[in-house]
């Protein structure tokens, strides 16, 4: 480990290498952080197959390998191929996945047709158009990594600059044009940089593989963070780890290929972090969920309690307490155990029966119950026989600010629709 | 017609006409991006299948091919579903996964003499088909690839036909074949082990994404042209016909590709029926 390390360091091929994925990783993050928002991320995959006949063209208009003009055709059929997806989108019946099928599919076979042109006209010099397809992140020469820099810097240049139209229409495209924001102008530069990106990041992964830089990094800062500025270093961080990673790894052995390792990397990463991220990963969901589903049942069995003292019974039995509610015994079971622990129910010899605490915490969610049934009956104007279900979920929501409002709202009631005392 | 330009456009009018039975419903159903996601995952079956039979042998490459269809379809719902990721995203993620382990296992596993390599995954070589011919006796029973995709247009067609009902419905409305009692996993998981394996079995003659224009651009065209599902059908297995056709010569003339020459000629009628219509829309006007 330690031996390819320095090796990166000391061997300058593998350092361009290292710099050249870094920067094309990190500028596709804090770009794919925009089309994931907007929800585009295909349009990218798109994007990247129909560069492809632009850089045949550039190649047979100009006669060289030289980076710009090809870049310059690349920009070109990118542009038109975001053009072309919108204007299907908004001219004919078909679905937007349509849309971006066709004119990846059919941009691509352009593409496709004119590299065979080429191939039959010259000879075999084309050899250096077939990295745009797959990649030639080891092959990088320093020409390529300066016209990198250069249109990293512009593209991160415009997103500072635009920063806030950028924000705008991410998240809400309407109120910015209500605003008088030209959505038009704006969408238009961000599809200029997204189109950019893919151009620099095909060199890296290739043609299929790019969009992957662009939507994995940005998928996994979302559950890291709401916030946009953060969101950007975090996939652009994410980018450049799995590309640094997907470097090394693809250096330990003879010809392992650099792109599809980083996309390797990258979509466990996503993986990891959709599962394990600690407010929105799948796992903090599934606990969350189990806490609220125990609170919720702690809640109704108090309840519960509190309904039949009012019957009469405080010493309350299993067969009772079924009698009056519809439970899964088990689930009563370790709930009223969790009673117990908590101090709200006291157990006598199989009587249970609510403490002092649990009669206040009790009555705080009967309370609730009846309060909103009455706001649904009197300020709604909900029957009498059709409030009992919503409130059987809202009570668990009322918060006491809420609490405090409806009092006021309702003048302190007494007693609720169905003439049940409202206990204080 | 010389035999040898017969047989190869056989092929790829087989493989044009059961992509295009199959592209009517993904693009009534919106699921072209997983059709899309499909024939690129595919990738790391086709290339352990050749690993492990070291041949294109067809049983080996359909189960893999299924498998790794359906599994594409599981992991863009369990993104999609349960860990509540966008759509698109998900199916970005997936794809480009799947992909990356078939060109990794591909460079890792293959020697640089195997038929399997990433221009043939990313084009095919519809042009050099004829050369694998079958002959019993002596008599020519036309090439593999036809062999390889003629028994799925055959399943493809059974599969329409029988299912017809229940796919139109499901088509048009997943939640009313629902509740219709329609098994709508169980003709779902058939349709996507369909397209992997038309996929599969395709993708030496077309490539990998090449296979998708064909399963969209068709469809796409009739659908623009007639809101009648079986019209839709037969219109769009026209228009793969004509477009083979026309593709295939054009491509001898100017010495190029024919797959992707193909996909270009349907683009172009795509093209031109959306600027038809628009155009008469406006006139209209």
């Amino acid at each position: 480990m330690k031996d390819t390390i320095i090796y990166f360091f000391t061997d300058s091929v593998a350092l361009k290498v290292l710099i050249g994925i870094t920067i094309i990783s990190a500028t596709s993050g804090i770009v794919g952080t925009f089309s994931f928002l907007r929800k585009k991320t295909l349009v990218g995959d798109a994007i990247a197959h129909s560069l492809f006949p632009g850089i045949c063209l550039g190649f047979i208009f100009s006669g060289t390998k030289d980076p710009f003009y090809l870049m310059l055709g690349a920009l070109i059929t990118g542009w038109l191929s975001v053009w072309l997806i919108d204007l299907l989108a908004a001219k004919s019946k078909l679905s937007s996945d349509t849309s971006i099928a066709f004119v990846s599919t059919f941009f691509f076979a352009l593409g496709a047709v004119l590299l065979s042109y080429i191939s039959g006209s010259t000879n075999g010099n084309q050899s250096g158009l077939k990295d745009f397809l797959f990649g030639k992140a080891a092959t990088m020469t320093n020409e390529d990594i300066n016209v990198f820099v250069f249109l990293s810097l512009i593209i991160v240049l415009v997103v500072i600059l635009f920063f806030k139209y950028f924000q705008l229409i991410s998240f809400n495209k309407e109120f910015a044009k209500s605003i008088g924001i030209k959505v038009n102008l704006i969408e238009f530069l961000l599809s200029t940089i997204t189109v950019l990106t893919v151009a620099i990041g095909i060199q890296s992964v290739g043609v299929v593989l790019t969009s992957a830089l662009l939507i994995a990094p940005a998928a996994a800062a979302r559950y890291w963070t709401n916030n946009l500025p953060k969101m950007l270093f975090y996939s652009a961080l994410i980018g450049v780890l799995s590309g640094v990673l997907g470097v090394f790894i693809s250096s330990t052995k003879e010809n392992m290929p650099t792109g599809p390792w980083i996309v390797f990397i990258l979509f466990f990463f996503t993986l990891l972090t959709l599962l394990f991220s600690s407010n929105k990963g799948w796992f903090s969901m599934v606990r969350k969920q189990r806490l609220n589903r125990q609170k919720m049942a702690e809640e109704n069995v108090l309840k519960v309690f509190f309904q039949l003292a009012e019957l009469g019974i405080e010493n309350v039995t299993y067969s009772e307490f079924l009698n009056k509610r519809q439970m899964d015994t088990k689930e009563l079971t370790n709930t009223i155990a969790s009673l117990i622990k908590k101090g709200f129910v006291n157990n006598d010899f199989q009587l249970y029966k609510l403490s002092d605490k649990g009669e206040v915490e009790a009555a705080r969610i009967v309370r609730f119950h009846r309060l909103w049934e009455l706001y649904l009956t009197k300020r709604l104007n909900f029957k009498e026989d059709h409030i009992h279900g919503t409130a059987e979920t809202i009570e668990h929501l009322i918060t006491p600010e809420i609490e405090k409002e409806l009092l006021k709202e309702l003048k302190f009631p007494t007693a609720d629709p169905h003439n049940k005392n409202i206990p204080y | 017609m010389e035999l040898n330009d017969f047989l190869t456009l056989l092929t790829a009018i087989t493989i044009a006409v059961s992509c295009s039975l199959l592209g009517c419903f993904l693009v009534l159903r919106k699921t072209v991006m997983v059709g899309d996601a499909i024939s690129h995952s595919v990738l790391p079956g086709i290339a352990i299948a050749y690993l492990l039979s070291s041949s294109f042998n067809s049983v080996f490459m359909l189960i893999g091919a299924a498998i790794f269809g359906v599994f594409t379809t599981l992991i863009i719902d369990f993104f999609h579903k349960k860990l509540k990721l966008q759509e698109d995203a998900s199916i970005g993620i997936t794809f480009t996964w799947l992909f990356a382990i078939g060109v990794i296992i591909i460079t890792l596993f293959t020697d640089s003499n195997t038929d399997l390599d990433q221009d043939c995954v990313l084009f095919g070589e519809l042009s050099s088909t004829f050369l694998d011919k079958i002959i019993v006796g002596d008599f020519l029973m036309g090439t593999r690839s036809f062999w390889m995709i003629f028994p799925v247009f055959l399943i493809i067609v059974v599969f329409i036909l029988f299912g017809y009902k229940g796919l139109s419905i499901i088509s048009f409305n997943e939640d009313y074949a629902k509740s219709l009692g329609i098994n709508v996993g169980f003709i779902n998981l058939i349709f996507m082990s369909l397209v992997s394996i038309t996929t599969v079995m395709s993708f030496e003659s077309v490539g990998a994404i090449l296979v998708v224009g064909l399963l969209v651009i068709p469809p796409a065209t009739a659908y623009l042209m007639t809101n009648n599902l079986k019209r839709m059908l037969i219109i769009s297995c026209f228009l793969a016909i004509f477009s083979c056709i026309i593709g295939f010569y054009v491509s001898i003339l100017i010495d190029v590709t024919a797959s992707s020459m193909i996909v270009v000629v349907s683009g172009c009628v795509f093209l031109f029926t959306f600027s038809a219509f628009n155009i008469k829309k406006m006139l209209n006007i």
